[in-house]
């Protein structure tokens, strides 16, 4: 894997964080945007891995923030989803733009 | 140039199709305006991601992505939109602007982190690299003495058991019982001098 080029990888994590941030801006609908900031985390855990691999392979620091990266990033979603399904109970809709309830 | 390592060549070869697949699923999960379809472009995506995790020779990485995010959280995603939507329903279309200024940010933000890291000089170190089986994983992991991490991994577990505790709570129905709890007729009469 080390005969391919550091740089070509950071361009990939780089490009699938930033499909994420347009995904998060973009879309309207709660479950749409949960899965943009999955896309966003995913790039961070490919980052820390190949960080890992190609700079520092002595050690074992990018795995462990890597697992606890994926550990909250499941119970976020689960969280996530509980409030969106309390939403939908009251509103009838997920989309961010009708659940109006907290503006003056 | 000396002989052509085939092990290299599969390996290069392995990671672009990976990287083109992980681009292509993920602009189709941004994009796309039926939601299942983008629920499974973001399973391919995350399934692509730990094959990547495997080619690096993270095998335990790999397992741990695909058993938590691809079996876990896309099936709790998945599950989400079963409950929420109709089937077939397409979401409705973003305006244009909003589309317009999300895709100037993200790409100015490409072009800046892009421009970065071509400019940074990237330096390896020169030890012998350590072995990144589950053993070593494991050991480290429990450690509290050199480095390990036994307390980030105590409080992630706890931080799972609010989480779990958390979602039930807010998920949870409101029953009948707690409903009509300031309602004194539905009351149980146990205190009725009946008795006396």
């Amino acid at each position: 894997m080390e005969n391919v080029p550091l740089i070509h990888i950071l361009i990939v994590s780089n490009t699938l964080f930033f499909i994420g941030v347009y995904g998060f801006l973009s879309r309207r609908n709660m479950i749409t945007m949960l899965m943009s900031i999955e896309l966003i985390l995913n790039s961070v855990n490919i980052n820390f891995a190949v960080f890992n691999r190609y700079l520092y392979p002595h050690q074992l620091e990018g795995v462990f923030f890597s697992m606890f990266i994926i550990a909250v990033a499941a119970s976020e979603v689960s969280l996530a989803i509980a409030i969106i399904i309390n939403l939908y109970r009251k509103f009838k809709t997920i989309d961010v733009e009708e659940t109006n309830l907290m503006k003056f | 140039m000396g002989p052509i390592n085939i092990n290299h060549m599969i390996d290069q070869i392995t990671f672009y199709v990976i990287a083109a697949i992980m681009l292509v699923f993920s602009v189709m999960t941004v994009t796309t305006r039926k939601i299942l379809r983008a629920a499974v472009s973001m399973l391919f995506v995350l399934v692509a991601t730990a094959i990547l995790f495997y080619i690096l020779k993270y095998g335990f990485l790999a397992a741990v992505q695909l058993t938590v995010y691809a079996g876990g959280v896309v099936v709790l995603i998945i599950f989400s939109i079963v409950l929420t939507h109709q089937s077939g329903q397409k979401m409705s279309k973003q305006s244009i602007w909003q589309v317009i200024a999300a895709g100037t940010i993200a790409l100015i933000g490409l072009a800046l982190t892009i421009f970065t890291i071509s400019e940074y000089l990237f330096q390896p170190a020169s030890e012998p690299a350590i072995e990144s089986s589950v053993r070593n994983i494991g050991l480290q992991l429990l450690d509290y003495n050199h480095f390990g991490y036994a307390f980030p991994f105590e409080v992630v577990s706890i931080l799972l058991l609010a989480a779990l505790v958390g979602s039930i709570v807010i998920a949870v129905k409101p029953s009948k019982e707690e409903k009509t709890i300031d309602e004194p007729t539905v009351r149980p009469t146990t205190n009725n001098p009946v008795k006396h």
